[in-house]
């Protein structure tokens, strides 16, 4: 199968041979930063268009079409338009807290996307408790929302953050426990590993009946702490107009929003990486005529493939639901969601210890 | 309805030393500018955490003095000014007021104009539900009901184009009958607009109607018993989803109604529920009337014969009929001249918008919007 392995190590030696150990290092953190915030800047523009048109379609519209060719160009447009708007910060905000909160949150999104395996090959830095770095750093945006809401002087904003806070705070066990059912099938944390130990089949496929329940219930939960309807507590446009980032306008309200489509990235990568295999074809038990054809294709267009596949079901879920109510939300997580994926990983386990995953 | 001055006197005590004391309580204002109050409806709420303690609802900032300005102005042209009370069903507006005019002079309205003007409520009806509709799905958080519910109100306001020249303030009906005749597509546009809303009706059902999140967040929400609904003075969708009866062209039936077969919707739960389900029954009974006479439109005027100068004779007079929205009531009082000595109209959703405290009260933020919602306020109306 191609592999992005040549390359990056090809990098990696030629840097090395030519110039001092220091400067090599330098010089590729610098090639990934360059790499990692092109990606934000294209995930945004193309998240947000993705966002519109299918929102369009399924509202009977046609969406964004008049900026370039079917609207391409829309997005560009509008980061344009909220670059030249003044960030306003209101009299009354603390002024620190207030403008380091955007960029807090975007920080915490770039920090996730470390252990994130692009393609075969293609990752930024394969630790080897990934999955557990992506639980514990995912955490640390709910500080930046608490942050926004509390800094803005604002009762909106403030009743936004509360929410937020308790809603993230409650799925993210769910979710936690999602993972760890896979964890506990592949005995690893490693990205690299839990790709690789799903190379005659995905997780969702092979781990019968639990794997199912953690893959729903991780779709749940990861909608719940992107903060995306049904559970958009913490904006809740009809009740709070626009909860935690009610006072933040221009770049700053920008940083807000990217950071919210590059947690669904991140989120739906993770879920796709955990039950589908990331970068790994479509591979059936030992069909090995089929394996060779799927494995023709490139190991990037499987990533991307699987990861837009899940972001599109985040986006469905947003615009044919109507929003929870706060208790109900908890309720959800506390009376269903926990007990239920607990029951799961003991299944999972059982499952594990006698073998009968495929 | 209560003064700024009193709020104040609420929210901070005097101390002892005179110093002004804040009662620890949280208001926020919702609205006047504000997504879910659809217009500028100004609630001062307090909250205790997520629950909700006191609503005042505030009024004033669309008040453009209607009834007042009717006093200056001829039999002929007070009606127009009725449409801008209640946009959503201006023809009712303007039905209720023609029909006061003509039981004054006395004027007998041809049976054709009589079918149309019915016709026309029932459209309008079906017109304001389907915005209802939409816009309170999107109160919950849902935003594609908007659209499919739009999609079925253009053809409609389409049909109004065509007849009345206006797809919103169609000032059609006329003291003595309706402003022109019908277009000659009326009655094949209505068709293919029945037709349509009967191939998409299940769309509702199974997008919101039931939709688990969307039941939970209004069963059992803002509930009003019966007994409250009356002494709140609750009228149309909002009091029958109470269980009271109180729809006008079954109790005191105007025009046509009398000839016509459909039932008065009931519920009894009284909750947010009860008044979605009520209002998305009465567009089936709607388009039920609607059938019933599209092909029975009789030929003939459609306009009685009318002086030029209206002048009522000296009384009072009153006439109410059913908007989307309720009872609307118009008063005038006439001292025997051109323009009414006094017009004073009762309008549905300032009574609907008075329960609303009694309904949200103790109920979460989020229920709130729900109750609000399903009261389908139209701000104009309540704010004359």
């Amino acid at each position: 199968m191609f592999s992005l392995q040549g390359i990056t190590k090809g990098v990696h030696t030629w840097l090395y041979s030519n110039m001092s150990s220091t400067t090599a290092l330098v010089v590729e953190c610098a090639i990934v930063m360059l790499l990692s915030i092109g990606l934000f800047a294209i995930l945004g523009l193309v998240l947000v268009l993705m966002e519109r048109k299918v929102a369009a379609h399924m509202q009977i519209r046609l969406g964004p079409n008049r900026v370039g060719p079917w609207g391409l160009l829309q997005t560009t447009a509008d980061t344009l338009k909220l670059v030249m708007k003044e960030g306003l910060t209101p009299d009354g905000a603390d002024k620190i807290l207030f403008n380091l909160a955007p960029f807090v949150i975007m920080i915490v999104a770039m920090l996730i996307l470390a252990p994130i395996a692009f393609a075969s090959g293609f990752q930024i830095w394969d630790l080897n408790i990934g999955v557990l770095f992506v639980t514990a750093v995912s955490s640390i945006s709910v500080i930046a929302i608490l942050m926004a809401g509390w800094a803005s002087n604002n009762k909106y904003s403030m009743l936004g953050a509360m929410r937020s806070g308790a809603q993230i705070v409650s799925y993210e066990l769910s979710a936690g426990l999602s993972i760890i059912s896979i964890v506990v099938l592949t005995g690893s944390l490693q990205i690299s590993e839990i790709i690789e130990s799903q190379r005659n089949g995905w997780w969702l496929f092979k781990g019968h009946i639990p794997a199912v329940i953690s893959f729903v219930i991780f779709l749940i939960a990861v909608t719940a702490e992107t903060n995306r309807a049904p559970f958009d507590m913490a904006e809740a446009e009809s009740e709070l107009t626009a909860g935690f980032h009610t006072e933040y306008s221009g770049m700053k309200f920008a940083l807000f929003f990217l950071a919210e489509y590059i947690n669904i990235f991140i989120v739906c990568a993770i879920g796709a990486t955990l039950f589908l295999g990331g970068w790994m074809p479509l591979h059936i038990g030992n069909w090995e005529g089929f394996n060779h054809i799927m494995d023709y294709i490139p190991s990037s267009i499987w990533f991307f493939g699987k990861t837009f596949f899940l972001i599109f079901l985040i986006m469905w879920f947003r615009w044919t639901f109507p929003r929870l109510r706060i208790d109900q939300l908890l309720n959800l997580e506390w009376k269903y969601l926990l007990p239920i994926s607990m029951f799961n990983l003991l299944l999972m386990a059982v499952v594990a210890i006698m073998g009968w995953h495929f | 309805m209560y003064t700024t001055t009193e709020i104040l006197e609420q929210k901070i005590q005097v101390a002892p030393t005179g110093e002004l004391q804040d009662t620890g309580d949280l208001v926020i204002n919702i609205g006047p500018q504000h997504p879910a109050t659809h217009g500028v409806l100004h609630l001062v709420i307090t909250l205790d955490g997520e629950t909700v303690k006191k609503i005042e609802p505030h009024l004033g900032y669309i008040h453009r003095s209607i009834e007042k300005m009717c006093e200056s102005l001829s039999y002929r042209q007070f009606i127009y000014s009725t449409s801008r009370m209640d946009y959503l069903s201006a023809h009712i507006n303007n039905h209720a007021c023609a029909m006061c005019v003509e039981k004054g002079l006395q004027i007998e309205v041809p049976r054709r104009a009589m079918v149309i003007r019915v016709l026309m409520d029932e459209l309008t009806r079906i017109a304001s539900h389907e915005l209802w509709w939409g816009a309170m799905a999107m109160d919950l958080g849902a935003f594609t009901p908007f659209f499919h519910a739009f999609r079925e109100r253009e053809k409609i306001t389409d049909i109004m184009e065509e007849s009345c020249g206006a797809r919103l303030t169609m000032n059609y009906i006329v003291p003595g009958g309706v402003m022109n005749d019908i277009h000659p597509d009326f009655q094949q546009k209505i068709k293919e607009f029945i037709t349509q809303f009967k191939s998409k009706i299940y769309e509702y059902d199974e997008m919101v109607t039931g939709n688990i999140i969307f039941q939970n967040r209004t069963k059992g929400v803002g509930r009003i018993s019966k007994e409250d609904a009356i002494s709140y003075g609750c009228s149309g969708p909002v009091a029958r989803a109470s269980g009271v009866r109180s729809d006008i062209r079954k109790l005191y039936p105007y025009e046509v109604y009398n000839e016509v077969e459909f039932d008065e919707i009931l519920e009894t739960a009284g909750d947010s529920f009860a008044r979605y389900m009520v209002r998305v029954r009465e567009m089936h009974q709607s388009i039920s009337i609607i059938e019933q006479l599209i092909d029975n439109i009789p030929e003939g005027d459609f306009q009685a014969k009318t002086k030029a100068v209206l002048k009522l004779p000296k009384g009072e007079f009153y006439t109410r009929v059913e908007t989307a929205r309720g009872e609307l009531g118009v008063y005038i009082i006439s001292e025997g001249g051109t323009t009414p000595y006094r017009i004073k109209f009762r309008s549905p959703g300032f009574s609907n918008l008075s329960a609303l405290e009694h309904m949200a009260k103790g109920g979460k933020l989020g229920d709130l919007m729900a109750t609000m919602g399903t009261l389908d306020l139209v701000i104009p109306d309540i704010d004359r």
